[in-house]
């Protein structure tokens, strides 16, 4: 009850809610110019600073796309603990693309052009997603373990498939594949980097559009379709956005898997979504997680790589912490 | 099916035969008695990696069926549950800590930590709302990745992370020779250990109260359990490395077929371990030969699939 | 009147629902009952499309509910499932206050907040409505998901077993109310009930259900007899009287 009295004591939600998301602004906006600007060196200045602006914008965008991401699955899994890898995602896309070098062989694939490339993943990474969890998610899901369940094997099955091709094309060439398939926050391509960031961008502006439907949709179906939703179209639309989302990240950067296992980094910053924004407003919890996962990702590969010298281990420690997060949910009874 | 464990042997004879006779040096296996090469290619080689299959999946069947009586849960298995990754965490201590220490003393330490991983699995399930099938196996696959992540950070800081990958990336048996595979017989036996308890184990699977009311101390029979699949999983992962969905979806198979009466189910449940095992292994030989495929990449595509078919049957009477 | 013409339904195979034709008269209290499994629930819901139609038609006012679009519907008719869960973490305030979402599609205006205010009050919540949905107990959460229905302000209400943890004072004010909003404010409601008394003190008209079939309809003078209850629920009723009304008697 604690939180019924601030709730009542407290300044009124609006203004809270503004300067929860100007002071995660202001953090941010101080966490970047320390990245971009920190132990800047003489010589070599505008290289430098290219790099790391490069490197920056990648860790953003993919703040922003597995934030919002994984907002959105959660919305149309009317559940808060699903997340887009969780569900295998990622894994279908990591399939997606050895499909596409056992098509046309690695020559070929080279030979496309990158931005050509991207764009096909992407509209193939969409169809497919809408078609398999569409069916898994549109008709409201009675029994959410077996649903997690089957996310969660699909994405082993996923992941195999894909090992099992890249090794059926040629077994030389799956080094390739793997090596397509670490994440790796220093592979961002800076000329898909703005291509990525302004997709990202739209796809959180459209998100924005619908926040107020997405509102409805996060009830479950039964409760969007009697008030009227269509709750049908409304699971496709958003379907598109997360695979557009985790598609764009995942081409960015790689895989936000470590080791074929479920990646937690949604989970943690979903729940401090919710935590912080205390909403259910998506036009608050949107930005929200948005800001959040940018802090965490910035901040966090900064001390890792800068204070402690390690470039990797971000990726492990998130899975660790994001691990014993969904047990602590689980443990409380929060995942039903 | 009347018999289904003879159907099974049956099977498992062209199986292993076939397995005998794949390999990429070319000899004549029948010849072996007169011919000195193709006598030390079956026995250096192919005769060790068809017993380290056969002795791999029949002991992870029955350490599935175990577990799955323990933890009164359809969805889990060896893999799924912690159990190989804390085996990962404890032979990397030992490694780092004491890298002189002698071979069993590893083996021990392997199996230690995988039996407190699985116990640990175990304690925190008990926490769980109660009849929430389908979060336990969640439960166990999110434990998995948790101990996992520390095993590979430490793995980084010590540049052993070639080591872990073996261990817990998909296993494969083309490393398999006479000398390398020996401690899978320990596995075995374990696996065969469990067969004389068996009615306490199925009685186990009944629940703790039934168990209580007809007598059965839990405890004593929970802990060798644990044992058995820990020491199971132990010399699995650390010889050949995870093979997924062995443990998981035979003894479900097994189990409709049969029914769980432990003491019949459970030599069926090796064989149809083995037999599966072998037949992955062999495609994963055989599909892009002389390359190999590993069979626990095999193993992940075609047991994802049939886990997900008994995930969605329907249940019989609907 | 909602019209029910030739419906049948299956789920996965199994036959739900046979064949049913039925009419739901306008400005009268419906109550649907029936033994377990008879198919009450799968009907509600067809008739508030949160299933898809499979096989007849239903019409509601003249409006084809296959025909008609969603957000329209919500606006002529409001359902209450059986089972809602609600996975996000809400106020009781904020649920209320989704009923309104078919008339401002996201605008709240001051009118419905009004009508969500009066929601609160009427079900007793208003002292609750800044707790979470996880934070209140069952019957108080039934009582936040009517108030969120009678908040929705449509012609007709759809309410499966709304008397689900409803203690007895609040499942007798539910009926009252239910009764008052169709005499005085000319709505017309349908009831899924399992006390049969219930039924049989506020209902003007009933449709019994057994094995996804019509088993009876009518008047409760009609359907609640003796006879007619007694091979309903396939055990030995009796009937009383009690101020004018039928009385069933099954203790
Ligand atoms: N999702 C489903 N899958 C399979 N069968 C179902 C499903 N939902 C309902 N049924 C079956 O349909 C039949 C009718 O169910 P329905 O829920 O309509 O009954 P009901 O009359 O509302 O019962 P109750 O009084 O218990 O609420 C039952 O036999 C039930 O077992
Ligand atoms: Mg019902």
């Amino acid at each position: 009850m604690a939180d019924t009295a601030l709730h009542l004591t407290a300044m009124p939600a609006g203004r809270r809610k503004t300067r929860m998301l100007l002071a995660l602004s202001v953090l941010l906006a101080a966490a970047s110019a320390l990245w971009l600007f920190q132990g800047l060196g003489e010589g070599n200045r505008a290289f430098i600073l290219q790099l790391r602006a490069v490197k920056l914008g990648a860790l953003l965008v993919v703040a922003a796309a597995v934030a919002v991401s994984t907002m959105l699955f959660q919305t149309v899994a009317a559940n808060r603990v699903l997340t887009p890898s969780i569900m295998g995602f990622d894994s279908l896309y990591v399939l997606l693309q050895t499909a596409m070098v056992a098509g046309l062989g690695v020559a070929g694939f080279a030979a496309i052009p990158q931005l050509t490339k991207f764009l096909a993943e992407l509209v193939l990474m969409c169809g497919l997603a809408v078609l398999l969890f569409g069916t898994l998610l549109g008709r409201g899901t009675r029994d959410i373990g077996r649903t997690i369940l089957t996310g969660v094997i699909l994405g082993i099955m996923f992941r195999s498939a894909a090992g099992l091709l890249a090794r059926l094309i040629d077994p030389n060439e799956y080094a390739v594949v793997q090596a397509a398939s670490t994440v790796s926050f220093t592979r961002a391509d800076p000329v898909l980097l703005p291509i990525g960031a302004g997709l990202t961008a739209a796809a959180i502006g459209v998100a924005l559009w619908l926040a107020p439907r997405l509102d409805v949709l996060a009830l479950g179906r039964d409760t969007a379709v009697s008030l009227g939703l269509r709750h049908g179209r409304m699971v496709v639309v958003t379907l598109a956005l997360v695979a557009l989302l985790v598609s764009v990240a995942t081409a960015l950067v790689g895989p936000l898997s470590v080791f074929g296992s479920p990646a937690f980094f949604g989970l943690v910053i979903a729940g401090l979504a919710h935590a912080l924004a205390r909403s259910h407003r998506h036009d608050v919890l949107l930005p929200a997680a948005v800001l959040i996962a940018a802090n965490i990702l910035v901040i966090g590969q900064m001390v890792f790589e800068r204070l402690l010298g390690q470039q990797a281990a971000l990726s492990v420690v998130i899975e660790f912490a994001g691990g014993l997060f969904f047990l602590y949910l689980l443990l409380k009874g929060r995942i039903r | 099916m009347k018999h289904p464990l003879g159907v099974t042997v049956a099977a498992l004879v062209p199986l292993t035969l076939a397995s005998l006779m794949t390999g990429a040096a070319s000899i004549d296996v029948f010849a072996a008695p007169s011919d000195p090469w193709a006598m030390l290619v079956l026995m250096e080689s192919r005769l060790p990696r068809t017993l380290a299959v056969l002795l791999t999946g029949a002991a992870l069947g029955v350490a599935g069926m175990l577990l799955q009586a323990l933890v009164r849960n359809r969805f889990v298995g060896p893999d799924t549950v912690g159990t190989g990754e804390s085996a990962a965490l404890g032979l990397l201590a030992i490694t780092l800590l004491a890298p002189a220490a002698p071979i069993w003393l590893k083996i021990l330490t392997a199996a230690a930590a995988a039996m407190a991983g699985t116990a640990l699995f175990v304690a925190v399930i008990r926490r769980l709302p109660p009849r929430e099938v389908m979060l336990v196996p969640i439960t166990g696959i999110v434990l998995a990745g948790v101990i996992g992540s520390i095993v590979t950070y430490i793995a980084w800081q010590t540049d052993l992370i070639q080591l872990i990958t073996t261990w817990l990336m998909t296993g494969e048996f083309s490393g398999v020779i006479a000398g390398r595979y020996e401690v899978l017989w320990i596995a075995g036996a374990a696996a065969g250990l469990a067969w004389f308890a068996a009615d306490r184990f199925a009685i186990l699977g009944l629940g703790e109260e039934v168990a209580t009311g007809l007598g059965l101390g839990t405890k004593g029979i929970m802990r060798l359990g644990l044992a058995v699949v820990s020491l199971v999983t132990a010399m699995v992962v650390t010889t050949v490395g995870m093979i997924p969905f062995i443990g998981l979806v035979v003894p479900n198979i097994i189990s409709r077929i049969m029914g769980d009466n432990l003491r019949q189910s459970l030599p069926m449940v090796a064989a149809a371990g083995a037999a599966l095992l072998m037949a992955c292994d062999l495609i994963g030989r055989l599909v892009r030969y002389p390359f190999e495929i590993p069979v626990g990449t095999i193993m992940g595509f075609v047991g994802a699939g049939i886990f997900l078919i008994l995930l969605y049957r329907k249940p019989a009477h609907g | 009147m909602i019209q029910l013409s030739g419906i049948s339904h299956r789920i996965g195979g199994a036959p739900i629902l046979n064949d049913i034709t039925a009419e739901l008269p306008r400005g009268k209290l419906t109550a649907l009952i029936g033994p377990n499994g008879a198919g009450k629930s799968t009907l509600l819901r067809l008739i508030g499309r949160l299933e898809p139609l499979q096989q007849g038609s239903i019409h509601i006012d003249e409006m084809d509910l296959t025909r008609t679009p969603s957000v329209d519907l919500a606006r002529r008719l409001a359902v209450l499932g059986q089972q809602t869960q609600i996975a996000s973490r809400l106020r009781l305030s904020d649920l209320v206050a989704f009923g309104r979402w078919p008339h401002h599609q996201g605008r709240a205006t001051a009118r419905d907040r009004k009508i969500t205010a009066e929601a609160l009050e009427t079900f007793g919540l208003g002292d609750l409505s800044h707790r979470f949905l996880d934070e209140v107990s069952g019957g108080q959460a039934q009582r936040a998901y009517l108030a969120m229905t009678f908040a929705q302000d449509t012609d007709w209400l759809l309410l499966d077993e709304p008397l689900n943890n409803l203690d007895m004072s609040h499942a007798r004010g539910l009926m009252s109310r239910l009764s008052g909003l169709v005499g005085s404010a000319g709505k017309s409601v349908v009831v899924v009930v399992h006390e049969v008394n219930y039924a049989a003190a506020w209902a003007d008209h009933i449709v019994a259900l057994k094995d996804g079939r019509i088993a009876a309809t009518g008047t409760p003078d009609e359907v609640l007899n003796a006879g007619t209850l007694s091979a309903l629920y396939d055990t030995e009723i009796e009937v009383a009287r009690h101020q004018g009304r039928p009385l069933v008697l099954h203790h």
